[in-house]
């Protein structure tokens, strides 16, 4: 019995040296991990946390000497100030805008383009063609060469047909950049839904449609309940995108006329207006605003992602 | 009926397609007119053609060259793009082939840094370079696009890496090869297409940025997005410059986009989609 009992501890020296220890082995497995890991940790994380630091300072730039501790007083005043409370409702509305009416014309435009037809892959890359224009090109182009009062492209073709000559970015500046940016962003939108109605189980459209089953009851039960998560993939990430736009509102209307959002704002307030304090307040809030979606958005991206690991 | 209906479709798509890329059309158009011939209401659509706001951007007519800043984007682009691809695949390997534990959230911590907007760190990434004299040093962008793009680069390596049959890897094993050759004769030539449209795809992302490129740069490490901005107040007479620039600026991005095309969703998506 004891003799038993006692022989594997004899036996364990003797295989040690042929096998490196678990802990050992355990790091070899991580090593190639640390150097992306420690990198992301020290150049993301670090900053944001002396972001948060700053927040709780009355710090202006211009008069470093009077910097001191003031708590939760610049979250206060970022608040209260009413063209910051503006900048946070413009980004809201900018954001929602611009996802919901990109996700509808990207879903139109995905299930013209599930259908085979002549030409289909020109028609596919003319409609990416937007995405893959810088945006501050992109900016550029409708500020200047579409909605110029006197020489851009809508009130020259208004012309042909006698209209009225408005001037787009001053009648309606916010819309003149949600436009812009629909532009951009719808053949990103379409390209997640192609994707989704392309994983569709076509066995069980055919199925259907052997049973009867129209082209609009197939979409409403079988198409779109399937492209639910892809909807939602598409938005939240074009809201995670979108949430922080800077370079449409720098470019077509430079914060001006009631079109600055917060990073705008932020920007303004520590690059012109040298508040470091108030301007790390407010990046803590986008930050906060950030969380919210992305919490939804990493629920929705984890749930395909198991489908795709338990799939494979 | 149903032929009359799937053609029309197919007509509506078309129409579709032209109205989304006519702007880019008339940029092209508009580039290649002359400043006189690019004002006009109407538009002038069958004016003489002329390469004069190409060389009007090219700084030979006077005005500011884009070169340095052309080279600039390029090396920003370049760099982060190479180093982003050092430091990811190393790590997708370890998330896909030889897999830690808890893998999923290590994935997953990568993809919340994504999520972490940039005016997050904007002012301490600002005051940093101040205090170091790093400010207006291309080098800078380079790590930053870095860490912009890395988390984007892990998924979806990380994706690509895993479609690589655990069989294979493991009969190459028992033949005696060992990691390196296995790493370049069976992993690599299956990975490869996804490597490259990884590649292209982080090079779009730092080739765009105008955030960290226009707080953190001035005179000497200016960008192409910064060159750009330049323009944004009218200057007179001054649309077919805008639209060579805008259009040149462009180009890499439009080719290393269709280049990508296949891959493009599950980038763009961090590899939720396929």
């Amino acid at each position: 019995m004891t003799a038993t009992t006692t022989a594997p501890p004899a036996a364990l020296p003797v295989r040690a040296p042929t096998r490196p220890p678990a802990r050992l082995r355990a790091w070899a497995t991580r090593a190639p991990l640390l150097p992306a890991l420690i990198f992301m940790i020290v150049v993301t994380q670090l900053p944001f946390v002396a972001t948060l630091v700053i927040s709780f300072f009355d710090w202006n730039a211009l008069y470093p000497k009077a910097r001191h501790f003031t708590g939760l007083d610049n979250y206060h005043q970022v608040l209260t100030d009413t063209d910051l409370r503006h900048s946070v409702w413009t980004t809201v509305l900018l954001t929602v805008a611009v996802v919901l009416a990109s996700l509808v014309l990207g879903l139109l435009l995905a299930l013209l383009l599930d259908r085979r037809f002549p030409g289909r892959g020109v028609v596919r890359t003319l409609l990416i063609a937007p995405f893959l224009v810088v945006p501050v090109a992109a900016a550029l182009l409708w500020k200047h060469v579409l909605y110029n009062p006197e020489y851009g492209l809508f009130n020259g073709l208004l012309h042909y047909v006698g209209g009225p000559q408005p001037d787009w970015i001053s009648h309606t500046p916010l819309l003149a950049v949600e436009a812009s940016l629909v532009w951009q962003w719808t053949p990103f939108m379409m390209l997640i839904l192609l994707a989704g109605l392309q994983s569709r189980d076509q066995q069980q459209i055919e199925a259907a449609r052997v049973d009867g089953a129209s082209d609009w009851q197939i979409f409403r039960h079988l198409t779109l309940p399937h492209l639910r998560r892809y909807l939602e993939l598409g938005a939240l990430l074009g809201s995670i995108y979108i949430v922080q736009n800077f370079d449409a509102v720098f470019t077509i209307t430079s914060g001006g006329l009631g079109t600055a959002n917060l990073p705008y704002t932020v920007y303004q307030s520590f690059y012109q207006a040298h508040e470091n304090g108030l301007a790390s307040a407010a990046g803590v809030l986008v930050v906060i605003g950030s969380i919210v979606i992305a919490t939804f958005a990493l629920r929705v991206v984890s749930s395909l992602f198991r489908e795709e690991v338990s799939r494979a | 009926m149903s032929v009359l209906r799937r053609n029309g479709l197919g007509l509506v798509a078309w129409l579709l397609g032209i109205l989304f890329f006519l702007p880019i059309a008339w940029m092209a158009l508009t580039s290649l007119h002359s400043e006189a011939d690019a004002a006009t209401n109407p538009p002038s659509f069958g004016a003489a053609l002329t390469l004069d706001g190409y060389r009007e951007f090219f700084g030979t007519g006077g005005g500011a060259s884009p070169w340095p800043a052309l080279i600039n984007s390029t090396v920003a682009s370049v760099a982060s793009t190479l180093f982003v691809l050092v430091l990811a695949l190393p790590a997708a390997y370890a998330l896909s082939i030889r897999r830690v534990r808890k893998w999923t959230d290590v994935l997953f911590f990568f993809l919340s840094t994504k999520m972490l907007p940039v005016v997050a760190g904007l002012l301490p990434i600002y005051l940093f370079a101040k205090n170091t004299g790093m400010l207006d040093n291309i080098w800078l962008l380079v790590i930053l696009y870095t860490s912009m793009n890395l988390p984007i680069a892990v998924w979806m390596m990380q994706s690509f890496l895993a479609e690589v049959p655990v069989a294979v890897i493991e009969a190459a094993r028992v033949d005696g090869a060992r990691l390196p050759t296995v790493l370049t004769r069976v992993v690599a030539p299956i990975a490869l297409p996804g490597i490259a449209a990884t590649a292209l795809i982080c090079f779009i992302f730092s080739w765009n940025e105008l955030l960290f490129a226009r707080v953190l740069t001035g005179v000497v490490a200016e960008t192409a997005p910064v060159f750009l901005t330049g323009f944004i107040t009218s200057q007179g007479l001054f649309l077919a410059k805008v639209c060579a620039a805008s259009l040149v600026i462009s180009l890499p991005v439009l080719a290393a986009g269709f280049a990508a095309q296949d891959k493009l969703v599950q980038g763009l998506s961090l590899g939720a989609v396929k």
